[in-house]
């Protein structure tokens, strides 16, 4: 090979880089599963540590059907970035507003477990280690939820006004790998919380 | 306002009114622009935790000084090593990383300019409301306090019995908050070397500054979020009556301990490699010779980031771990010495042979080189878990992390700021108070830090603000205390050479050191949109393609 023709390679057009935004995003997600993982880690350790009750076997209850719920979130928000990549405007929507309610009854669900748990049986952050890491750990994730549901009601909004197409697909695509993840962490957090820590 | 200097040609042309020139400034989101303000924020911490070290060491130079009191003797040390690890060595590695990244990719910016912007108001602003607890720790009712539990705060020191008032809040909060600003540029530095490289930068094409800064930006996602759970535990804490790190409530310290290592320990390596990347930027331009064993660098770094992640613990010896995980960390520490020795043998590789050109940056590198070296050597004897039983919490120690910190961190910083100040500037620092500088500092550095391992091994604790005399600690610590007053005498001589190179210093070309990678393309300063025709790459070294093209790089790749 001649070492002119080679060296300079067939500038922009042959050359492909990933998209910002999903890099970025995967940074967050790599980022935010340490915080998390610290959390999880000091849930284990304090497992049966706690001086006084009352403890996860007494009074937590596994909730299914808001998990259902959540998981299910997951794969309405993916057919709703699959129809906006088509260009299909209102089952984009449609799906979309379905994600938003699924991620609210989940909401509710932590919402209905906390007061039972602050009013029915007296545990609140401050009872004992296993309240103080309970409510850190699920708010933890309650709170991603909450944020998400918030960039999720946004688009939805802008959606209702026309103004989301398949110009802002990647966007959309972006927002729901945070989704994804926060119903993967969830998948995690249900299984230290519910199924281990009983 | 500025209308005035428009419309009247030949009067006041140049002066622009400078509020609004502060307000380009602070409004900015120009990757230049913003590691420059990186940098100068970073200065400012430097100054301010510099003159802390100098209390303490006034305080240390005799037996039975009263120069401060015990309790701001302890405010000392902790906003002292508070300050110069989150608001001195990370800002500006991180100012240096935004300045350079996109200019040695051939990219127009970072990857999200705003977000950017952000990340340095979140950690400049931190740094300020840690300075704020002077004023406001105690609250409005009494004087202010600074924290005073040490730079880890360890529990139970940090919970509300031990740390009444607000110092400790002010000390989580400017932690979290600056550690937000760390994970948002360490998404944008990974964003844009990912996304923005020009065409041909293929990985195997970075510059090694480019490889090790992403390398560093991975480890901040991973290392710094720990701290960020801790604070937020510690917050709960104090605020909510949580449990995390309450003994009483069956609560661990150790925990917080874990927590804090788990951070802390890959905090060195995220300082330090950096630092890395500016020597094999720089070495091989003074060395005329392209950098030696270009692959074999880039896996010793992901080596050493690996195996960093799984090291925290050797901080923990003295607290009673059991024997398997004593000798666990014992190897895995030993192990980072490996690809670190693969490091220095490739840097000393590229110097062989070559035609080294003693200018100030080479110099304050090879002084890097050394002392290195030597903060390694005995890191690797703290790593021993019985040496580092009897020598834990002593001045050993403190000499050992700081000979890494400022014989090796600061001297590659040093580096950097005489080899890059032309580009960000387009004057040449003056290579006379360079030498000044240099030598100063470096009789400074080694009078300080040598002396301080040997009252270390005769039994001194650190943290401890005065002792008994007759010990045989009394001369050594004058000695210690006189070369940390030779170092700012030289730092004042280095900040001297900033200010007056910036208005008298020798114009600089494009291309002062006659160097390879794409910064040097452009003219310095660089115009706002960095490079006026988007670079197409063929090799590592684009430039030496551009002055050679008989004899171009590509032809060997």
């Amino acid at each position: 090979m001649s070492a002119v023709t080679t060296s300079f390679p067939n500038t922009a057009a042959g050359w492909q880089l990933p998209s910002r935004g999903k890099v970025a995003m995967a940074g967050l997600i790599i980022a935010e599963s340490a915080i998390f993982t610290i959390f999880v880690v000091a849930y284990l350790f304090y497992l049966g540590k706690s001086l006084t009750g009352p403890t996860p076997r007494e009074v937590l209850e596994t909730p299914i059907f808001y998990t259902i719920c959540l998981l299910s979130s997951s794969l309405t928000i993916h057919f709703a970035a699959k129809f906006l990549a088509r260009g299909i405007g209102f089952a984009f929507l449609g799906f979309w507003l379905l994600t938003i309610a699924l991620g609210g009854l989940f909401l509710y669900g932590t919402a209905e477990e906390w007061h039972r748990l602050i009013y029915a049986h007296g545990l609140t952050i401050s009872t004992n280690l296993f309240g103080t890491t309970y409510y850190s750990l699920v708010g933890l994730h309650g709170f991603h939820v909450t944020a998400g549901l918030i960039m999720l009601l946004t688009v939805a909004v802008l959606g209702l006004c026309g103004r989301v197409g398949m110009k802002q697909s990647g966007h959309i695509e972006v927002l729901s790998m945070y989704w994804h993840f926060v119903d993967a962490v969830w998948v995690v957090v249900f299984t230290v919380v519910y199924v281990l820590g009983r | 306002m500025s209308s005035n200097a428009i419309t009247i040609p030949g009067t006041q042309i140049q002066t622009r009114p400078w509020v609004d020139e502060l307000h380009e400034w602070l409004t900015t989101v120009d990757h230049k622009r913003l590691g420059i303000l990186y940098i100068l924020s970073a200065l400012l911490f430097l100054v301010i935790g510099g003159v802390e070290a100098l209390v303490m060491r006034i305080q240390l130079m005799h037996a039975h000084n009263n120069f401060v009191s015990p309790e701001v003797f302890n405010r000392m040390f902790t906003m002292h090593g508070t300050t110069m690890i989150f608001f001195v060595a990370m800002p500006v590695l991180f100012g240096f990383a935004n300045y350079l990244v996109p200019l040695m990719i051939g990219a127009r910016d970072m990857a999200f300019p705003r977000l950017n912007a952000f990340s340095f108001w979140l950690s400049f602003l931190g740094g300020l409301l840690l300075y704020f607890s002077f004023l406001g720790g105690s609250g409005l009712y009494g004087a202010g306090s600074a924290p005073d539990v040490g730079w880890w705060s360890y529990a139970p020191l940090g919970a509300r019995a031990f740390s009444p008032g607000h110092s400790s809040d002010y000390w989580t909060l400017a932690l979290l908050v600056s550690g937000f600003g760390s994970i948002g540029t360490a998404i944008n530095i990974i964003a844009t070397i990912v996304s923005l490289r020009c065409p041909g930068m293929k990985i195997s094409r970075m510059p090694l500054l480019v490889w090790l800064n992403l390398v560093m930006a991975g480890m901040v996602l991973i290392a710094i979020t720990p701290l960020s759970a801790a604070q937020i535990m510690l917050l709960i804490d104090r605020y909510l009556g949580g449990h995390f790190f309450d003994t009483q409530a069956g609560g661990s310290a150790v925990l917080w301990m874990h927590f804090f290592w788990i951070f802390g320990h890959p905090e060195v390596y995220v300082l330090i490699i950096p630092c890395f990347a500016f020597m094999s930027e720089i070495i091989p331009v003074f060395s005329r010779k392209p950098i030696f064993g270009y692959p074999v660098m880039v896996g010793a770094t992901v080596c050493i980031a690996f195996v960093s992640m799984s090291v925290w613990a050797h901080h923990m010896f003295t607290i009673g771990m059991n024997s398997y995980a004593n000798s666990f960390f014992t190897l895995t520490t030993m192990a980072v010495g490996v690809p670190t020795g693969i490091k220095i043998f490739n840097w000393i590789g590229t110097m062989w042979g070559g035609k080294i050109q003693f200018k100030t940056p080479m110099l304050f590198s090879i002084g890097f080189l050394f002392q290195f070296l030597i903060a390694g050597l005995t890191g690797i004897m703290l790593a021993c878990s019985p040496f580092d039983w009897q020598l834990s919490l002593s001045y050993f120690v403190v000499a050992h992390f700081h000979y890494v910190i400022v014989g090796g961190i600061l001297f590659a910083l040093f580096a950097a700021f005489y080899y890059w100040y032309p580009k960000m500037t387009g004057r040449m620092l003056s290579e006379r108070l360079g030498k000044w500088h240099f030598w100063l500092f470096l009789i400074g550095f080694h009078l300080t830090f040598d002396v301080m391992h040997i009252p270390g091994v005769l039994g001194m604790p650190r943290r401890i603000y005065t002792y008994e005399p007759g010990r045989g600690w009394d001369t050594l610590n004058l000695i210690i205390s006189i070369g940390a007053f030779i170092q700012a005498i030289a730092i004042l001589v280095f900040v001297a050479n900033l200010i007056i190179s910036y208005f008298k210093g020798a114009r600089a070309a494009n291309d002062p050191w006659d160097a390879w990678t794409l910064e040097w393309s452009i003219s310095s300063p660089p115009p706002a949109y960095n490079f006026a025709t988007v670079p197409t790459v063929s090799s590592r070294r684009p430039l030496w393609d551009l002055k050679h093209p008989e004899d171009p790089d590509s032809r060997y790749e």
